[in-house]
Parts: C-alpha cells; structure tokens; sequence
C-alpha cells in the first residue's frame, strides 16, 4: 500500500534522470521564448523590427524538449525559419537575438540575417533557414560529415509539417536512412502551412507514416509536452549515436500567433485556438512543477519577474545598438 | 611531358587532392562503381572505397545539399559533387543559390563553404533540348559562387586543385565534348589561381574572348583571320567570376576591337557582362562596338542541320571579326 503510494507520486519523469536544476532550466527556457517573442510583437507593432517575424508562441514544449536532450556543444541544430525560440533554447543571449530582430550589428548574424537566419556556430546552431523544405538536406549533410570525421555527434533537424510535402524532404530521408546518418527529423505539426490547413495540403492521415517508405524510425509526439518531448528525443538520440541511426519524430503542437506577424488569423476559429491554449506547454509545466514540490508558485513569479527583466533588456541593448556599418555591405560575400 | 586527356586531368585533379587531404570525398550519380558517367572518375572508387567515393541515388537536389551541409559544418570536410550534367543541376540549384552562395553571407560570416559543384555543362551532340544547354550565366549572376571553365587539360588540372582548396562554393563547368581534347600537363603539381585568364594565342588586330569549348572556335577562326593577315588574340578568362578584368581589358586596349564567344543564349549572359565592363571601361580604347556570337536564343533543336545553325562556328566569329573591323 505504502509503494503504491509512492509509485503514484512518483513523477512521470523519474525515468529519465532528469536533475530538478535541469527542470527548472527547462521551465526558465520556454518562459524565456514566450516572453521574448511576446515582446518581439510589440516591437514589431512599432516599427522596430522588420520583414518577416514568425512567433515560435505555442511551440516552446517543442524546441525546448529537444534541445534539452542534446549535448551542448558538438552537437548541431538545423531549423527553418520559426527559430527565435529555438536559438534562446540553445542558450544564444537574448540580447543577441534581439539585436538580429532590429537589423543591428550586435545581434547573433550582425543584423545581415534578420529573423529567418539566426546563426551561433559556436554553439552548434546551423540556422534560420527561409526556404521551406530547403534545409534537411543539410542537416543531413552535417550528420554525413560528422560520421565521415568518427565523431558520435548528432544533428537535429526542425521543420514545420508543410516541409514534408517538398520534394527534397523525401531526397533527404531517402538518403538518410540508406547511408545511416545520425540525425533527427523533428517536423513541427503545428496543423497549417502558412493559412493552409494540413487536412487541405497532405493527402493521408498520419504524417509521421511519410518516413515508412523508407523504413525509417518515427513516432508521434505531443509537442506540447515538454517532458514527452525530451523522452522521445533521449531514445531518438541513443539511437542516431550509437547506431548512426535516423529517426523522424512528428511532434503534434500549436502556434498560438499567427503565421507571421502579417497573418490575419482568418483559417481558423477562436474556438480552436482557446482549446490548445487550455494545453498551454508552460502553464501545465508550471502546475507539474509545483505539485512535485520541485518550485513553488512564488518562484515561478520571480522566474518571470527576472525573465521579463531580461527580455526588457535585450530591447534596450538592441534599441541602443548600432546599425552595421555600410562598409559590411561587401563583407563575407567570399571568404 | 605526358599528355592527357581532359578527364584524366580532372582525375588526376581529384586522386591528387583526396590523397593529399583526407577531408576531400566526391559524391555523385555513377561516380563510383560505374566509373563515371563520362568516365572522369574512373578508377577512383577502387583505389579511395566507398568511404571517398559515393554512388548517389538520382536526387541532385538532394545530394546537392547534403554536400553543402557538410562542407559547412567546418569539421575538415570538402566534398565534390559530381553533377552528371548542370542541366539535371537545375534541380539542385535552389540548394547552390539559396544554401551555398548565402550561408556565409547571412551568418555574417560564421561558415565557410568549401565545396565543389563539377560537371559538363553546353551542348554536346544531338541531344535535344533538356540535355544541350549552357547555363553558366545563371550560376554567375549569384554573388556568393565561384564559375571556373576550363578548356585545355593543363588548365582542368590547375585551376580544379584550387578550386577544391578553396573555401568558397566552386562552380566547375566541364564539356562533354571536351572530356576527349588532348593536351601537356606537367608531372610537378601546380596550381591555376581562381580569377586568373589566360591569353591563348596573342594577337594584335582584335579580341576574341572564349571560354571552355568556345575557345577552340575562337581559335580556329583566328587561324583562318590569319590567312587573310587579321591578327587575332585570343583570350580564355577561365574564371568568369571572379572575371580576370585586367587580362581583358588589357588585350582591348591592345587591339581596341572586341568579339565575346559563347555557348550560352545571348540574353542576359557572361558576354553581355563583359561587353558592358568593356563599353564602360575601355571605350576611348574602342574602334568599335563590342560584338556577340552566341547560340541561337532557342531551346537547342534536335536535328542536326538546326542543331549547327544554332551553334556558334567559326565562320560566324570571322564575320563578327570582320564586322568590329569594318571590313
């Protein structure tokens, strides 16, 4: 009687040896994006950042799951263009990543790249790429050379779900399973493509069966589940490094905003959009926290006192940068 | 000095470069086991495995970009790929404009990009429309690339070993006509600069500027100027981007008269490049304006009378020539 007890209290991550400083720091990493990309829409409203802003607002369980499990510095993450989240998740300063929003020379590609192509190769952060379906051959390129070099290496691949449906998607699993490459298809179901509904775009039901064909491993994930995501990805990572394996996860998530910042929103009903908030990835993290006695409510305030302090700032760092100078122009064309 | 054909010099090229550095592999459709479509790499999967020499599935785009991918994440690799010809390259070239040509400006220079995109490119021999094309203005409009065309086994030798140690992504623009051309190519290694042409045959009288199989009309016209007392010079830039301006505008200033060569349709190409940058820069040097001979701006027929009307020839380039002569 007395086990059972403590086995229904155990924490559903007890299996994954987890630290409770790692948690937090999970926690701290999806607060962190939302608040920085809650502010990135203001300061687009105003006119301080340009282009293109797509919010990463919703999918934080996501990127941060992932990124989590990876090693912090040879490994490699390649995404598309949704990858402000995913940057901070990898541990690039708010700051820096600000900066890039404001076409500034202090931000993380010196404002030449703008939202769609942040960079921290340091860090193994690969980009920020813009043209849908475009990537995962690189991705996949790094996972070649890693191997090829004798490294253990991993290399994470994030797409959104509309990249299936690119022909160089299907080149590069094709690839990737017939060479044994150790790299990880994250795709993003986030349910559209731009205002297009996957139902509209994909013929079938089960996206993650599109790696089937090429007898690759592949799952499910509710992306909305940091914890889900982490677990799925330690098992997919395993795999890639000790067995130069592939896998492609479809991790089943959210964008509470819209496409881009220029999205009227008109595909789809606030009904819907109320109903995954109830699943809200930092709120329901949040509550778990706290009933396992690892933080209490007034940590979680000060968490979000000091974050939005930070985020606060990053703006001002950005605000106070300066442009890159002219004579960049003609930089870094060549090397 | 032995003499080589122009695909036993890229293969030398390619043996020379992987046995020096272990980071360099090609990978492409037939490289390995068949030896090569054109047979360029002949002999190399025997001698590198499987390891260094890769059978592709038919997927441009796809290995394309799995190449860059490598060549970027700066851990020693320098692949080549090996396009069967740049008319299936189309298909790849959203991964060389926009991943290749971009990456290291976009990340303010954090990647390098050492990678080498080769193949034959231009019309071979009744091979219709899809398979007879010359693209190597498409592939120099983009800031980013580099476009190296040989056209002697010397040249194919030097400039693809530097090519292959350059940090930047190489477009090497080969012929399938050309593989057979014989020439000298010394024993002791030696290097072509990217960006550096050649004057390959001096003259006095005009310009003729040609690159890869367009050099051996170029040539062929200025020995029948001769036996009409022309003097032709005839020059190969051999990198059209970088474009060796100097060597060009040089010669024009030399001669004062201009006639550009090219495989490629005259819309928007290389040559109309060149005519401007010599119209602009050397025109108190002009006698007359720069003139153009170009492939028809068709897709290539198939018929083989069609095919030649829409080629280039000898007999036109001693028209143009007579015509910035005024003769």
């Amino acid at each position: 009687m007395k086990e059972d007890k403590k086995k229904a209290h155990a924490p559903r991550w007890a299996d994954l040896n987890l630290s409770n400083e790692k948690l937090i720091r999970m926690y701290k990493d999806m607060l962190m994006i939302r608040r920085f990309e809650e502010r990135s829409a203001q300061e687009y409203g105003k006119g301080k950042i340009g282009g293109f802003c797509h919010l990463y607002i919703g999918q934080e369980a996501t990127g941060v799951g992932a990124i989590a499990a990876l090693r912090e510095h040879d490994d490699f993450i390649y995404t598309a263009y949704r990858d402000h989240g995913l940057a901070l998740a990898r541990g690039m300063s708010a700051k820096g990543c600000m900066a890039e929003l404001f076409g500034k020379v202090t931000g993380v590609s010196k404002g030449i790249g703008g939202s769609m192509h942040f960079y921290d190769v340091e860090k193994g952060f690969m980009g920020g790429w813009g043209i849908v379906g475009g990537h995962p051959p690189l991705a996949a390129g790094t996972a070649f050379a890693t191997k090829y070099q004798g490294r253990d290496s991993v290399t994470i691949c994030f797409m959104g779900e509309a990249s299936t449906n690119q022909g160089v998607f299907h080149e590069t699993l094709n690839m990737a399973q017939l060479w044994k490459l150790p790299v990880i298809f994250i795709c993003e179901n986030n349910g559209y493509g731009m205002g297009t509904a996957i139902s509209r775009a994909m013929a079938g039901e089960h996206l993650f069966e599109k790696a089937a064909g090429y007898e690759m491993a592949r799952g499910a994930v509710n992306g909305m589940d940091v914890i889900e995501m982490y677990r799925e990805m330690t098992i997919a990572i395993e795999r890639a490094r000790k067995e130069n394996l592939p896998t492609f996860l479809e991790a089943r998530t959210y964008r509470f905003r819209g496409h881009s910042m220029s999205d009227p929103g008109q595909y789809r009903t606030k009904e819907e959009i109320e109903e995954y908030k109830k699943r809200d990835p930092i709120e329901t993290f949040a509550k778990e926290l706290i009933a396992a006695g690892i933080v209490t409510e007034a940590d979680i305030e000060a968490f979000d006192e000091a974050i939005k302090n930070e985020v606060e700032e990053a703006v001002q760092f950005a605000d106070a940068s300066p442009q890159p100078p002219l004579e960049m122009l003609h930089e870094n064309v060549y090397a | 000095m032995a003499v080589l054909q122009i695909r036993e010099a890229i293969n030398q090229a390619i043996a020379e470069e992987m046995e020096r550095d272990p980071g360099v592999f090609i990978m492409g459709e037939e490289v390995a086991q068949y030896n090569g479509a054109y047979k360029v790499t002949q002999g190399l999967w025997k001698r590198f495995g499987d390891k260094r020499v890769i059978d592709t599935p038919i997927t441009e785009a796809g290995f394309a970009g799995i190449g860059i991918g490598a060549a970027m994440t700066g851990i020693g690799v320098r692949p080549i790929v090996e396009m069967m010809t740049w008319n299936f390259a189309i298909l790849a070239f959203d991964q060389i404009m926009n991943h290749a040509a971009k990456a290291r400006y976009m990340s303010a220079g954090q990647f390098r990009m050492p990678i080498v995109f080769r193949g034959p490119n231009g019309p071979a021999h009744m091979l219709g429309a899809q398979h007879s094309q010359a693209l190597e203005s498409m592939v120099a409009h983009v800031p980013g690339l580099i476009v190296m065309t040989p056209s002697t086994p010397y040249d194919a030798k030097g400039m693809l070993k530097a090519a292959i140690r350059d940090d930047n992504p190489v477009i090497f623009m080969e012929s399938e006509l050309m593989y057979g051309i014989k020439g000298e190519v010394p024993e002791e290694e030696y290097l072509i600069p990217i960006g550096k042409g050649d004057i390959k045959r001096e003259g006095t009288d005009v310009t003729i500027i040609a690159w890869t199989k367009m050099v051996a009309v170029a040539l062929k016209a200025a020995e029948e100027l001769e036996k009409e007392g022309i003097s032709a010079e005839v020059i190969d830039p051999r990198t059209l981007r970088p474009l060796d301006e100097e060597l060009i505008l040089g010669s024009v200033r030399k001669t004062n008269r201009c006639v550009i060569v090219e495989d490629s349709w005259p819309y928007a190409s290389v040559g109309t490049e060149i005519a401007h940058r010599i119209h602009t820069k050397a025109f108190d040097d002009l006698d007359a304006p720069v003139e153009k001979i170009n492939s028809a701006d068709v897709p290539m027929p198939y018929a083989e009378n069609l095919e030649h009307e829409a080629m280039p020839s000898p007999a036109k380039v001693v028209a143009a020539v007579k015509k910035v002569l005024y003769r």
